[in-house]
């Protein structure tokens, strides 16, 4: 053990962002103690570390309790009693001191990237970007007179007279509707919705129509079935409506 | 400058990324590649001595005109052109440990700088600066990293041997072992 071992920490002061993580914090623990990163004195730099990691809100502590986890199985595994000649015992911290090596490392590394990034960074290159992201133009069209004229007329075909305003007296007629439907079930006992509404029947038509038969269904003259959604209509006579 | 150096000026100043020296070298049917590194070095020179703004650099596996770095804070203040973000210390860890162990798994990554690396390899991926290289043996074939030109043409190198050898790293923490 150093002669530093006795010291007690400091008082947590730093903040934990500061950290990449906990072999990040633990090599700062070690650098600030100046202990000897092939022989830790492992409880000491345990409790520092739990102390550091008790201030972190939980949701990010999940890896530096993994550590302090580790830190304790250490500590526990050096206080086991050892022959002083037994050739084959480990030093338990040799794991942690490979990997706090290889993690300085990586931090040199990327220290030298980040003053090559810097360097990089005040330099500007040309913005120019290539046009290979536009698209090449559309081709001109090749038509002639006759095929535009010929389109217009297509279109002018189809295109029907603009109603601008449409009257309607009266915008429902539930009655009428209602009188079509009792017509048609006199004749049959089953129908269809085609049968008691015209192919090219307007909106208000078609509207007057279902409000008639949900109507006379309400009323027990007739019995509406649907087999599926958008399936055809049957409309069935209820024998108890006849005298209606 | 002779007639090769001011075409391969010419290039330079119209190409918006680091330029190899075998495709410029296909500017001009007989300039062989030493005539054009000569030329590059004339390139340079001049711009040494005339006192230019602009500077030419070898990275990226490429040559690529750049503006000198006394000039950058003005042309960010007049809003010309941007620096670009600085990556954070995590993404620099996760990047160094990449450039060295390429191609290496998400695992190994996570194993030596003990944190999850999950979202820093996605943001370090989407700008491009690493890529997906091929698949691990192991259980389920994890997804291997390695860097990308751009990573070089960022970090200002020529390739990725200009990286400081590992056991060249001074490990500041390294004492003498001593017997336990």
């Amino acid at each position: 053990m150093t002669a530093t071992a006795t010291q007690v920490g400091e008082p947590f002061v730093v903040e934990l962002q500061q950290f990449e993580g906990p072999l990040d914090l633990l090599l700062s623990l070690i650098r600030d103690e100046r202990v000897d990163i092939y022989d830790i004195p492992i409880a000491r730099i345990a409790e520092q570390f739990l102390a550091r990691i008790q201030t972190m809100a939980i949701d990010q502590a999940a890896e530096y309790l993994e550590m302090a986890a580790r830190l304790l199985r250490i500590k526990a595994q050096m206080l086991l009693p050892r022959n002083q000649s037994d050739e084959a015992w480990e030093d338990p911290r040799a794991e942690l001191v490979r990997r706090l090596l290889e993690y300085q490392q990586v931090r040199e590394i990327s220290d030298h990237l980040a003053r090559m990034a810097e360097d990089r960074r005040s330099r500007f290159a040309r913005a120019w970007l290539p046009s290979q992201s536009i698209e090449p133009p559309p081709a001109p069209l090749s038509l002639s007179l006759g095929e535009l004229l010929a389109a217009v007329d297509r279109v002018l075909r189809f295109a029907r007279e603009p109603h601008l305003h449409d009257v309607v007296p009266r915008p429902l007629d539930v009655d009428g509707a209602i009188r079509t439907i009792r017509a048609v079930l006199e004749l049959r006992a089953r129908a269809r919705w085609y049968d008691v509404i015209r192919p090219s029947a307007e909106s208000w038509e078609v509207l007057s129509a279902l409000l008639a038969l949900l109507e006379l269904a309400r009323r027990g003259e007739l019995r509406l079935r649907q087999a599926a959604p958008f399936g055809s209509l049957v409309i069935t006579r209820e024998s108890s409506g006849q005298a209606a | 400058m002779n007639p090769l150096a001011r075409l391969l000026e010419a290039a330079l100043f119209a190409s918006n990324r680091p330029v190899p020296v075998e495709e410029l070298a296909g500017l001009d049917a007989e300039a062989s590649p030493a005539a054009v590194r000569a030329a590059l070095g004339e390139i340079q020179d001049t711009y040494q001595a005339n006192g230019h703004g602009v500077e030419l650099v070898e990275l990226g596996e490429g040559w690529q005109i750049l503006t000198r770095p006394e000039f950058t804070d003005a042309i960010e203040r007049a809003q010309l052109a941007a620096r670009p973000h600085r990556l954070s210390g995590a993404a620099l860890e996760t990047l160094a440990i990449i450039a060295y162990r390429q191609p290496i798994g998400r695992a190994e990554i996570e194993e030596i700088r003990g944190v999850n690396c999950g979202a820093i390899l996605k943001s370090l991926q989407e700008r491009a600066l690493i890529d997906v290289t091929g698949r691990g043996e192991g259980m389920g074939r994890p997804l291997l990293y390695g860097t990308t030109p751009l990573f070089l043409e960022q970090f200002a190198l020529r390739h990725l041997e200009e990286l400081p050898r590992a056991d060249e790293l001074a490990v500041t923490l390294r004492v003498e072992p001593r017997a336990i």
